[in-house]
């Protein structure tokens, strides 16, 4: 799954003339961004895992829909990208697609679809009201510091709510959007999915947490070594192979 | 099972599907296995896939084009698998023999009926089933929990040892759990599990147990077996003196009805689709539907209780990661263990075992450091921290599921809606289901049982405990998918629909081989006792058939 070679790119300097009628000013975009521009790796448009005829129809009908324009699109992205940055070995947000991801579930789920709207609006009259421009348009410092203010959400500010509600709904789209792929399996040091033999907790593992197995519950386990003999049994019920 | 045993009798079967073929080893069909990326929506529930994307299961609690409808405060849920298979696709494998007081619950608490077979008349089945099919499990003496002809069990997983020590500290028992996976090899067609945690998407080399592929493939294959798949039967026909002389159906894809002919009808629709199915062959001989003089047809409709709880263990956290997936769900379990005791309900229940190091899927990440709160730090933020949380709480939590018997009840029941029809013009199911005060105090005593064991475990409990305004988190009748007793057996003809070989009573060559003639349903799942009763009933049949007396 070597999606690398094409990423998907929205120039912040094409989105400048966003006009933001309620302030009757044009909300240019400074020159935050390194090189004003925000790239990530797209996600496929085609999936084939089992699905019904129904399904797949389901699927390509949602995959072929936008929901998001393209302002709202780069604010999520921005947001993503500061959550779970891709200055790190195991790559971020943006390396693993996350923007189209929260795409998809909001095509997906009525029930985000609100919220995320709202939010991305909350947001940039905040950033607005607060530094003049819109969410992408401010700086890079100016976002962290909105994103302080949002991103606990134990601060109890009244007019903070619908910000804290929205950052935390992206949080979890953008963890979960992430680490369902394989960077973030790699991140996480995920081991299982494929074909193996159980036998047990490690040793060391049982000695960290001072736990250790009964040797009359292990008499009734598995003996791996012989489990591709055919079972057979004598009449009081006894497993004899 | 039923298909299995007639055609390996020498009969000729037609197996009438109302969904597709399915096949979880080709890959057009194939979920196991897959990554969570593969998934647009990672592996996310549905309509059509509730227990997420990956799920062998096609069906769920909506099925587009065939409602089911409930009287006023009714709450019914139903699920319908449509597939070759069916439910067994979709279960937890969870495979418990019923107890010698599971078929005599009346002469014990004066409530419901006794079955009018014991333990003693299924036993043989039991143990033939265990043999064929395959199920996981440790021979401990309990009397109600009998033992069984078992594979060996898979050794606990590292949360389950948790629980095994907290569960002891309380004199609670704990016990290998019993499930239809081969942790050792049966024969040669089915594979030996190669530990994937995934049964719930089927599995390829068919370790677990569905009856597509463990009985159904094999019955195939022997030739005395026509499969019609996307075919829905509506009724059972009849003639003048009321037997049956075979079924109709409609074809999904040409939409239209077929009628086909048999000597003897067997119906294992599952509990409520059967019983529609009889409710809706209505004849001059059968005014009321097929088998239903007694009027009793979708009564006696009754589901397990449930309720579930978890905690996040603070010993577990900074784990070692290592592939620890297992079987799909428990390796250990706590049968019902207070029997003898004085309770303000009557029946029991058991505890599943839930938690470890699962794979991420759709969900993964959410709430990603709310165990800081436990720790006195601030829950929130951004940045590469969260990468430490995610570590740092991975694999920590313990949860628990019960499952109870709950009290079949007359007036709990599904019936006909002379209102609605599909789109198949069949009439819909309407329910009428509450649950009593036995179940309502059974789930306060699974709330405070879990809560003792999840902190016996060394647990910080999570959420809060629902109150009586919640019936303290019981289900809803239906959720837990275990309906049974719409058909239920007996020897009384006024107050019963089949006799113990699952026979009805009003036309003899009519058979209903799923969870209708349940008459209770016990703490356990009901699938092992639906194989067993079925195979008893498939013996049946062939002797009848050979005394010429069908």
């Amino acid at each position: 799954m070597d999606r690398r070679e094409s990423l998907k790119t929205l120039f912040l300097a094409s989105l400048g003339g966003s006009l933001i009628a309620s302030t009757g000013c044009t909300a240019g975009i400074p020159t935050a961004n390194a090189g004003n521009r925000l790239t990530w790796t797209p996600l496929p448009t085609e999936y084939s895992y089992g699905r019904t005829e129904t399904e797949q129809a389901h699927d390509a009908e949602l995959l072929s829909q936008t929901f998001f324009s393209n302002h709202e699109l780069v604010t999520i992205a921005v947001l993503c990208d500061i959550i779970l940055p891709n200055d790190h070995p195991n790559g971020g947000a943006l390396d693993a697609g996350v923007p189209d991801f929260v795409e998809f579930m909001a095509k997906e789920r009525e029930n985000y679809k609100v919220p995320l709207r709202r939010g991305i609006m909350w947001l940039d009259k905040h950033a607005i009201d607060r530094y003049g421009a819109d969410f992408v348009g401010i700086t890079e410092q100016q976002r962290r510091a909105i994103c302080d203010s949002i991103a606990w959400p134990d601060v109890e500010d009244a007019e903070l709510q619908p910000g804290i509600r929205f950052f935390s709904l992206l949080r979890d789209l953008t963890m979960t959007g992430y680490y369902t792929t394989e960077l973030g399996f790699r991140d996480l040091g995920y081991q299982g999915n494929t074909p193996n033999v159980w036998d047990g907790v490690p040793e060391q593992v049982l000695r960290r947490h001072g736990k250790q197995y009964d040797p009359e519950w292990l008499a009734k386990c598995v003996d791996q070594s012989r489990r591709d003999i055919t079972a057979e049994w004598d009449d009081d019920m006894n497993l004899i192979t | 099972m039923a298909t299995y045993q007639l055609a390996n009798a020498g009969l000729r079967v037609a197996l009438i599907e109302a969904g597709p073929f399915y096949d979880p080893a080709s890959d057009q069909q194939r979920t196991q296995l897959r990554y969570p990326w593969e998934s647009p929506r990672r592996g996310a529930g549905t309509t059509r896939r509730p227990f997420g994307d990956f799920n062998a299961c096609l069906g769920g609690w909506e099925i587009e084009g065939e409602p089911f409808t409930t009287t006023p405060g009714t709450e019914f849920m139903w699920w319908r698998a449509r597939m070759l298979g069916g439910r067994t696709n979709h279960w937890g494998r969870i495979s418990l023999r019923f107890g010698p007081l599971d078929f005599k619950r009346r002469d014990i608490d004066g409530l419901g009926d006794n079955w009018p077979i014991g333990y003693e008349d299924i036993k043989p089945y039991y143990d033939k089933v265990d043999k064929l099919i395959g199920v996981f499990g440790s021979n401990e003496g309990l009397y109600n929990d009998p033992d069984g002809f078992f594979l060996p069990a898979p050794k606990p997983r590292l949360h389950e040892l948790y629980y095994i020590d907290g569960a002891r500290k309380l004199g609670v028992p704990v016990i290998p759990a019993r499930k239809s996976v081969l942790t050792k090899r049966i024969n040669d067609e089915r594979g030996v599990c190669f530990y994937c945690r995934q049964c719930d998407r089927a599995c390829s080399i068919h370790a677990d147990f569905s009856s597509s592929t463990a009985l159904i493939y094999p019955a195939l294959n022997g030739g005395q077996v026509d499969l019609f798949t996307n075919c829905m039967v509506t009724e059972v026909t009849t003639n003048g003196t009321g037997r049956a002389t075979g079924v109709t159906y409609i074809d999904k894809q040409d939409r239209r009805v077929h009628e086909l002919s048999g000597r003897t009808v067997v119906l294992a629709a599952s509990a409520c689709s059967s019983a529609r199915i009889l409710l809706n062959s209505r004849s001059p001989a059968h005014p009321d539907g097929l088998g239903n003089n007694s009027g009793h047809v979708g009564r006696y409709l009754h589901d397990s209780t449930g309720a579930s709880r978890a905690a996040f263990i603070p010993d577990l956290i900074d784990r070692d990661i290592y592939n620890e997936d297992g079987v799909n769900g428990m390796h250990v379990y706590t049968p019902w263990w207070l029997e003898d005791e004085n309770l303000d309900f009557t029946r029991g229940y058991h505890l599943e075992i839930g938690g470890g190091m699962g794979m991420p899927s759709y969900g993964f990440g959410f709430a990603v450091n709310q165990y800081n709160q436990f720790f006195g730090e601030r829950v929130g933020g951004y940045g590469n921290s969260l990468r430490d949380d995610i570590r740092r709480y991975y694999g920590a939590r313990l949860s628990i599921a019960c499952r109870g018997e709950s009290v079949p009840q007359y007036n709990n029941y599904c019936e006909l809606d002379p209102n609605v029809v599909d789109e198949w013009g069949m009439p819909v199911l309407r329910f009428n289901y509450q649950w009593t005060q036995h179940e309502i105090n059974q789930a306060r005593h699974m709330q405070d049982t879990m809560e003792a064991l999840l902190e016996a475990s060394g647990g910080i409990l999570l959420g809060s405990k629902p109150g009586a305004d919640d019936d303290y988190g019981l289900t809803k009748p239906g959720e837990i998918i275990h309906e049974v007793g719409t058909t239920r057996m007996g020897s009384n003809r006024e107050t019963s629909v089949t006799n113990e070989y699952c026979q009805l009573h009003d036309a003899n060559n009519v058979f209903v081989a799923d969870a209708g003639p349940f008459v209770s349903q016990a703490d356990k799942n009901p699938t092992w006792t639906i194989m067993a009763l079925a195979w008893r009933t498939s013996d049946y049949i062939v002797e009848q058939m050979n005394q010429r007396n069908l």
